[in-house]
């Protein structure tokens, strides 16, 4: 089926995809990697210890899509609006502490996504038929759903209404095939859960 | 509030703000909440509550279920420390969740 994981007997998930449908997937996924950023080790010194212990960001990030994917660990909804010093003080040191590791775990699975897709291509003229094992299975997901959080705060999907709305676009609207992407993802990680949960 | 064992400070407050000033005791435990977020699908939220915590499926989907309808759930509760390790894996998993210390 098109579009759709299934499970592989013996663990691990398949699907169909076509060249330009790698296409797309490949190139989301390359754009979710700059927007992440690049690692510590760039720029790190031969001290392998000093990039162990180095100190993420305390402020959280300014753009909207990095702030949904790097959020807040205290406040939020239903806190009250008299601690908020005292929350954006424990945030920040959360995140001086947490945040590298965080942005790791979302280039890894990033990272195993194109590889994936890069070895599928190589393999076949045209489209192909991808496998996951289990392993590579749980990146993907982690992947597919930073790429739809990133698209779903550049759509400024906030509520349930808002996604309601987005299945309405005129085909002429702009933001028509960012959507389409983020259905048709939604659709994607939807059938992997569905192998992973049995 | 037994927090303060010191002799009381002769200063006159009304009920209302000896609250706002009470200070929470050290072993009242903290909780993790997931907030509702309309782009995680339901199934992707049940499937993190299983594999993370080990909850049944019934008690995961219960907990989907609240966050999606009540806004928010508590997942989980413990010391401050696990409670950050626990949001830390929620925002891996790319849930929006927070801590605090529970207030009943």
């Amino acid at each position: 089926m098109p579009g759709q994981f299934e499970a592989i007997p013996g663990g691990g998930a398949a699907v169909a995809l076509d060249e330009v449908e790698i296409s797309i997937i490949r190139s989301l996924a390359v754009q979710l990697l700059e927007l992440i950023g690049p690692g510590p080790a760039e720029d790190a010194s031969d001290d392998p210890l000093a990039e162990l212990f180095a100190e993420g960001p305390s402020e959280p990030p300014a753009d909207p899509v990095l702030k949904r994917l790097l959020p807040d660990a205290y406040g939020g909804p239903g806190s009250e609006k008299a601690d908020e010093d005292e929350l954006r003080a424990y945030s920040s040191e959360f995140r001086r502490f947490t945040e590298n590791d965080l942005r790791a775990k979302k280039r890894d699975d990033a990272l195993v996504v194109i590889r994936c897709l890069d070895a599928t291509a190589s393999r076949g003229e045209g489209g192909a038929v991808l496998k996951l094992s289990a392993d590579e299975s749980r990146h993907w997901l982690g992947a597919l759903n930073d790429l739809r959080l990133a698209i779903g705060a550049r759509l400024e999907v906030t509520d349930e209404d808002d996604t309601d709305l987005l299945f309405q676009l005129p085909d002429a609207d702009p933001r028509k095939p960012m959507v389409m992407a983020y259905l048709w993802l939604g659709g994607l990680q939807e059938t992997l859960v569905g192998t992973l949960i049995g | 509030m037994g927090g303060v064992s010191t002799a009381p400070a002769e200063i006159t407050r009304p009920e209302s703000d000896e609250e706002a000033f009470a200070v929470p005791e050290p072993d009242v435990p903290w909780i993790t909440l997931v907030h509702n977020d309309p782009v995680n699908l339901m199934s992707y939220v049940t499937y993190v509550f299983q594999s993370y915590f080990g909850y049944s499926k019934e008690k995961a989907t219960k907990l989907m279920m609240d966050v999606h309808h009540k806004g928010r759930a508590v997942v989980s509760t413990g010391s401050r420390e696990e409670m950050e390790r626990d949001v830390q894996a929620m925002h891996g998993y790319g849930l929006w969740a927070t801590l605090q210390q529970d207030r009943k």
